[in-house]
């Protein structure tokens, strides 16, 4: 009998939209407001690369070694150096990193000697060309410059 | 024969996908009908092959790690575990027990995040849409805390061979705590929405029963398995980083039906917070890395190694020529195996029952395909 009752007063309905009630709340709203309101990605966020300078001097940190290049598993970063005639050293010439095939495994990150190069918490890399996503030494230190959007 | 297809024939063939929504990817199935009764049905697989374990040949061992985080993409975590493994059978090293208490809490709480994702879609596909947003948010907080400790969300290449890259952050206890504080409430939550509903009952109890035997037959294991009550479970029967530490229990079903493989799921994932609490609250100090050559080069021989990933069981099989790359990868994906068994299931049942079987199997498309 109890559950005949149960069944014509659809308890076992009503149980489920008393679940969907309890979640009504405002403050349980979790839409993000995305292009007006900024996410906060983690401190560890694997997102854009960039090669750091040095604040002290503006040189490059970047000691040309290749290794990154070498951990690379998609083959995408190109390093070029020349010997300085008069230091005896290494110095880079051009740094390219195709962020199209780049899969933001960190490998190159890790393999850094002396974390020039980083991937950063940037996360919006959309371009309008194929070219635009292979990034040069120039991009690479200063960053890709986002649109500012207005709304 | 004259061919008499669209005269008198009662079986209609339908193709089911590759667009189909809740084939959960890019699954073909082609159904033979005879009116709204399934007689029989072919899965037409590859269309998301992207030549993982080929491309594992061209690669060094520390380089193809992050790629088998695309295959299982739901599980990255369990995938990398696997991979690590079994390249560190092959280099006769253990990770240190700081490393291994980590990786479980990891790789339970990516069992978590798998299976809330299957409850979610799979009641969508069964016409309830609303487990689905829960779901989401709840998988959600398990993501922020892989954000935060390895930088990515879902292709995660969190472990390294020999251990990990990264040092735990500074609250990750905390957080991990209290997901499992907030999260244990909300399994309650998803079962008042869906154990008892009506639809929800009769759309599941009684379809697409896989016998234990019939599991033995084709290899099928994890949840399916479980449900057709074999106690078979890696974690206990093979154990690995550490799983004989912890205490658990592995849950089973009887009927071996849809709704018990839903049951054996949501009782998982309990299991899965009290070993998360149980790891959590055990890392021990030391080191994070083994000591692993800079150039890894393992000596010629071949190793094999499966875990219990959210799906059933993953396997790997390296093959080293000692030189630095691989000379064979192959991998055991569990949403491979459980596919076979797709046809005996569909057997017999209704075309909307087709739907509630591939669900309740939990296949990834980027796993089965590779």
């Amino acid at each position: 009998m109890g559950r005949l009752m149960k069944k014509i007063l659809l308890v076992d309905l009503l149980q489920g939209l008393w679940v969907t009630f309890r979640n009504q709340h405002p403050r349980n709203i979790y839409t993000e407001q995305y292009p007006a309101e900024r996410p906060k990605v983690a401190e560890r966020y694997r997102g854009a690369p960039r090669l750091n300078i040095n604040p002290e001097n503006g040189e490059t940190l970047c000691i040309a070694c290749n290794l990154c290049a070498v951990a690379c598993p998609e083959n995408l970063i190109v390093v070029t150096s020349e010997r300085n005639e008069q230091t005896r050293r290494k110095e880079l010439t051009h740094f390219t990193y195709d962020t199209s095939r780049c899969m933001f495994c960190g490998l190159c990150e890790d393999a850094c000697p002396v974390d020039a190069l980083e991937l950063t918490q940037d996360f919006e890399l959309a371009t309008y060309t194929r070219e635009g996503l292979i990034w040069d030494r120039q991009m690479l230190e200063e960053g890709p410059r986002p649109k500012k959007y207005t709304c | 024969m004259p061919d008499t297809t669209f005269l008198d024939a009662t079986e209609l063939v339908l193709n089911m996908g590759p667009q189909h929504p809740s084939t959960h990817g890019v699954l073909r199935v082609i159904l033979k009908l005879d009116g709204e009764k399934v007689i029989g049905t072919e899965c037409v697989i590859g269309y998301l092959h992207r030549g993982v374990e080929k491309i594992a040949e061209n690669r060094t061992y520390a380089m193809f790690a992050p790629y088998v985080d695309r295959m299982d993409y739901v599980a990255a975590v369990s995938n990398g575990l696997g991979y690590c493994l079994a390249v560190e059978k092959l280099l006769s090293v253990e990770a240190p027990p700081r490393a291994q208490a980590v990786r479980v809490t990891l790789t339970e709480l990516n069992r978590i995040a798998s299976h809330l994702l299957w409850l979610g879609t799979h009641a969508l596909d069964i016409g309830a849409i609303t487990p689905l947003f829960y779901t989401l948010r709840e998988r959600e907080e398990v993501l922020k805390i892989f954000e935060k400790y390895c930088g990515a969300r879902l292709t995660t290449h969190a472990f390294r061979i020999g251990g990990l890259q990264y040092e735990i952050y500074e609250d990750f206890e905390r957080d991990v705590n209290a997901f499992c504080d907030m999260f244990l409430p909300k399994v309650d939550e998803y079962e008042e929405l869906l154990t008892n509903n009506r639809i929800w009952r009769r759309r599941l109890i009684g379809v697409g029963i896989l016998k234990a035997e019939d599991c033995k037959q084709y290899g099928v294991t994890g949840p399916v398995l479980r449900a057709a009550g074999v106690k078979w479970d890696i974690r206990k029967a093979l154990p690995y980083s550490g799983y004989e530490k912890y205490d658990f229990e592995i849950p089973t079903a009887r009927n071996a039906d849809t709704y018990d493989r839903y049951v054996v799921r949501m009782a998982e994932m309990q299991q899965s917070v009290r070993i998360i609490r149980q790891a959590v609250a055990g890392i021990p100090e030391g080191p994070i890395m083994a000591k692993v050559p800079k150039v890894i080069k393992p000596p010629v021989g071949e190793a094999y190694v499966s875990i219990e990933a959210p799906k059933g069981e993953l396997g790997y099989f390296v093959v080293s020529d000692g030189s630095t790359q691989p000379y064979r990868v192959r991998i055991r994906p569990p949403s491979f195996v459980n596919l076979q068994a797709l046809d005996r299931m569909c057997r017999g049942a209704l075309v909307a029952d087709v739907v509630a079987i591939i669900g309740t199997i939990d296949i990834v498309l980027g796993e089965i395909d590779r």
